[in-house]
């Protein structure tokens, strides 16, 4: 998503800082996610000024506040279509979304499925935590069946969504995962996502500290497996992709599952914004074109 | 009373009954004749039944009246239905081999056509429906040569053969009612105006493109898909981004993600997807981020009657999603109407960084009307308030607002101020950059609804918001009585039931009662005190609606106090027909009762 981005001088993380410090819960794997963001924005020497970043509702959701970028804290579930209006409106800004498992996978699921297949240029980022944490504990969509929560005290019987599968088979161009506990490995995804032309989406194993006490930094070290290990594995086999996207237990994938760059995204695909982005277009209609849209009434 | 003609084609969805509605309309329309297009159907793609009313003539026609001049029914559904409706010089023009008339009142010429003999049935579906245009045609005292024209506009795609075959089958029908009917008494007059016939949603599509609308997008939902159908297909040419989008909660967020970036945009839906984007309304209130909402209104609640029309979704756009925060409604007059308050909607709102919903509803949305090409002004003014743009790459600004006003790190995107207008800087200004919250925030954008909470904040934050409804008061045109000040009866109305109001007050002027009309288009701010001062010594005040409650009594009640002496509501789908008002009025003024529901004699 790197269209018209303009590289600036010396950007440094400590540009980045936000006007408020994170208020998140110490040990929160929110913490490195926001580090890595920072991080890459800093490689990739994006201006500050040209980056959006947009969220919904919820602990991760906060992050907009914590960087020093253009944000938003739109509503639960909804960044995802508020960043494509922004994106469509001036798309040579970098628009990142970030925020959580319930806000995107859950009351945002709709707007997921559909950005993807829309390939809007954005890198979307989602903190998955398996849990609910500012409304304080409840089961959420990726929550692992039997899990015990306080919205499903007996344990939870509905079975998680994947979000990597779902991503491949909604058609998003740029499908990866990381974890908070890497920032090194997080951080090149996200560089790579950025740059990716088309809609990335990058799952991030972040731990809640609080309430989620299964999927913890302890019990997904021994478990990730990255990728770019693997010889045998080819990013651009969405068979291959789809596969190792179904891996859960003793060996859990992280990396970039999928890429293609074969596919335009929206705002490439539409030819009203050929001659630049829409907030630079004549906002008046020419008189020639005003009168031929009357005399097809006449 | 006015000087006026009605056609009215019906039959079954897909009988072809809208080809020549639109070609009459052109034919009318070029004869320098006002008109006004109204469709009864259903919710039903083949089947049902519909039924076209066109009323023309040389004044101003606003509504589809209370008269069918001549009637083309295409079945025999049709003709049973509407052939009793028929008054004394009326015509009915009907295929004599399939339909049956049946008992026409005194004075109603029957029109019978041997189509079978006329032309090759087997060749051309609707010849019935040429045949019938030609023979109407005549009997108006209108010549062939219009008809030629259009149908030869109408076919042009389909080649030479097209044409020539159903510009013979038109003449065959003309030249037989020549010899077979009797003319209508008074021929259709023709002026040297000019109109464009155009629907609502076309006039707010086209009406948003000379807001310059660069971003549009909805989910399908009649009545308002209207509006999407011209974006989509002008969108090209006028520059503008338009979008189909999964749901209207996703439109409303889209739209306002647009507005965030910069440029104007605009939604439009119907009443069910209205409540969807409620809590997006709020939104843009919150980040102070402009947007327009169309709600096109159908008859409720729930899915309801998605083909009606009802002005009954007044509170749900007053109480639109929870809190208080600053908006403007306003509900269009007319069709002309709908295209010029876009632009005066789209001002206000960039001026005062809020939402701004535009409540029309079926009855202007799908209605025709021929509006003088002078009213669709494509150079109306534009306002974009306090913005602050990013430079374009040539280091200019794309459209003319104000330059970036230079390094400021100490940018309050919320600042206090006495207007409550906070300058609105977008994504991509340098040194402007700021988080844009839902959750209440500081000045410079940073959420106090965590753990920052402070009540004292809180409080100025919201008074800053809200002291932008002065401004908004100020800035909308108060109403004004329309008609003697001292009538006998004051007709108060608000949005599209304009037109019929008007008609009935000069009615009831004809037979000796005096009569004026109030007619509210913004609906918030209501202009509260003047209105009282103009409803001040009225003699008779009643209010005209079209929903079961009188939601815009209950509003004007509770924001002054007044109460009407008398109701006039209709809830059956179909809109209000002059005689409905004027027989209503009569019987309030005679003291029987002090809330009417006409009943609608029209079965569609």
């Amino acid at each position: 998503m790197a269209t018209g981005v303009q590289r600036a001088t010396q950007l440094t993380v400590a540009d980045l800082k936000g006007r408020v410090d994170p208020d998140w819960c110490p040990g929160c794997g929110d913490f490195g996610v926001l580090a890595a963001i920072q991080k890459a924005l800093v490689e990739l020497q994006i201006p500050n000024h040209n980056v959006v970043a947009i969220s919904g509702i919820g602990c991760s959701s906060n992050l907009p506040g914590f960087i020093n970028t253009y944000g938003m804290h739109t509503l639960h579930g909804r960044a995802l279509a508020v960043a494509t209006g922004v994106k469509l409106a001036n798309h040579e800004l970098t628009v990142l979304v970030t925020g959580g498992d319930g806000d995107g996978f859950g009351i945002g699921g709709n707007h997921f499925v559909h950005t993807m297949r829309r390939n809007v240029d954005l890198l979307y980022i989602v903190m998955n935590n398996q849990i609910y944490g500012l409304t304080t504990g409840q089961t959420s969509p990726t929550s692992r069946v039997g899990m015990k929560t306080k919205s499903m005290p007996f344990g939870n019987i509905e079975a998680p969504v994947n979000p990597i599968s779902l991503a491949l088979a909604a058609g998003a161009t740029f499908v990866a995962r990381g974890f908070s506990g890497d920032q090194k490995h997080l951080t090149d995804l996200i560089k790579q996502g950025i740059e990716h032309k088309g809609f990335s989406f990058l799952d991030v194993f972040s731990p809640c500290v609080t309430y989620n006490h299964d999927n913890t930094y302890q019990w997904y070290r021994p478990r990730i497996k990255k990728l770019e290990d693997d010889s045998a594995f080819d990013a651009s086999d969405w068979t291959l992709a789809m596969e190792k996207s179904l891996l859960w237990g003793d060996e859990i994938p992280i990396g970039k599952f999928f890429e293609r760059t074969d596919v335009p995204s929206l705002h490439a695909a539409e030819p009203v914004l050929n001659e630049g982005p829409l907030l630079h277009l004549e906002l008046r209609v020419p008189a020639d074109v005003a009168r031929g849209f009357i005399e097809e009434l006449m | 009373m006015k000087q006026t003609f009605a056609v009215a084609i019906g039959g079954a969805a897909g009988q072809g009954v809208a080809t020549p509605g639109d070609i009459f309309a052109k034919i009318f329309s070029r004869r320098g004749l006002s008109l006004n297009a109204y469709n009864a159907y259903q919710s039903i793609i083949r089947g049902g039944h519909t039924l076209l009313t066109i009323r023309t003539g040389a004044e101003p026609v606003t509504n589809m009246g209370d008269r069918i001049d001549l009637l083309i029914p295409l079945n025999q559904d049709t003709m049973d239905r509407h052939l009793k409706l028929l008054r004394s010089g009326a015509a009915c023009i009907y295929n004599a081999d399939t339909i049956k008339a049946g008992e026409a009142a005194e004075g109603v010429q029957l029109c019978p056509l041997p189509v079978s003999e006329l032309a090759d049935i087997t060749r051309n579906k609707v010849a019935q429906n040429t045949l019938a245009m030609g023979a109407g045609l005549n009997m108006m005292g209108i010549g062939f040569a219009a008809l030629e024209e259009v149908l030869g506009e109408q076919f042009k795609k389909k080649g030479e053969a097209v044409v020539a075959e159903n510009v013979g089958v038109a003449r065959a029908g003309y030249d037989y009612a020549a010899a077979h009917f009797t003319p209508f008494r008074n021929p259709l007059p023709k002026t040297e105006k000019r109109y464009a016939v155009l629907s609502g949603n076309i006039a707010m599509a086209m009406g948003g493109a000379a807001a310059g609308v660069k971003f549009y997008c909805a989910y399908p939902m009649s009545p308002s898909t209207g509006v999407l159908h011209w974006m989509a297909a002008h969108a090209r040419k006028a520059g503008i981004m338009v979008r189909q989008v999964e749901d209207e909660i996703g439109v409303i967020n889209m739209a306002i993600g647009a507005a965030h970036g910069g440029v104007r945009s605009m939604c439009a839906t119907s009443g069910g997807g209205f409540a969807l984007m409620s809590e997006g309304l709020g939104m843009s209130a919150m980040i102070e981020t402009p947007v327009v909402v169309i709600n096109c209104q159908r008859a409720g609640p729930s899915t309801g009657v998605p083909t009606k029309t009802e002005q009954g979704d007044l509170w749900q756009m007053l109480g639109a999603a929870f809190g208080d925060y600053p908006r403007v409604i306003a509900a269009p007059l007319d069709i002309a109407d709908c295209f010029k308050l876009i632009p005066e909607m789209f001002n206000l709102v960039d001026r005062f960084q809020c939402p701004g919903l535009v409540l029309c509803d079926l009855l202007l949305s799908e209605g025709r009307l021929g509006v003088d090409p002078k009213d669709l002004d494509f150079n109306p003014v534009i306002d974009r308030g306090e913005l602050i743009l990013p430079l374009d790459s040539n280091g200019a600004n794309g459209n003319g607002a104000s330059a970036a006003i230079g390094a400021n790190g100490g940018y309050k995107r919320y600042k206090f101020t006495e207007s409550g207008i906070s300058p609105r800087a977008v994504p991509g200004v340098p040194d402007h950059i700021h988080t844009a919250a839902t959750d209440e925030h500081m000045e410079d954008g940073v959420l106090i609804s965590d753990e920052f909470t402070n009540p004292i904040k809180r409080r100025a934050m919201m008074e800053k918001r809200m002291r932008k409804v002065a401004g908004i008061d100020a800035a909308v045109p108060p109403p004004t009585l329309w008609g003697p000040r001292d009538a006998d009866v004051t007709l108060i109305g608000w949005g599209s039931t304009k037109g019929v109001i008007e008609e009935a007050c000069e009615l009831l002027n004809d037979e000796g009662i005096s009569a004026n009309q109030l007619q509210i288009r913004w609906l918030v701010p209501l202009h509260r005190e003047v209105i009282l001062e103009l409803l001040k010594g009225a003699r008779h005040t009643i209010i005209v609606e079209n929903n079961y409650s009188g939601q815009f009594a209950r509003y004007l009640r509770s924001e002054t106090s007044f109460v009407p002496d008398g109701h006039i509501r209709k809830y059956d789908g179909e809109p209000f027909m002059p005689h409905h008002i004027v027989e209503a009025v009569k019987e309030q003024l005679a003291g029987k009762t002090h809330l009417s529901v006409p009943m609608h004699e029209i079965m569609v």
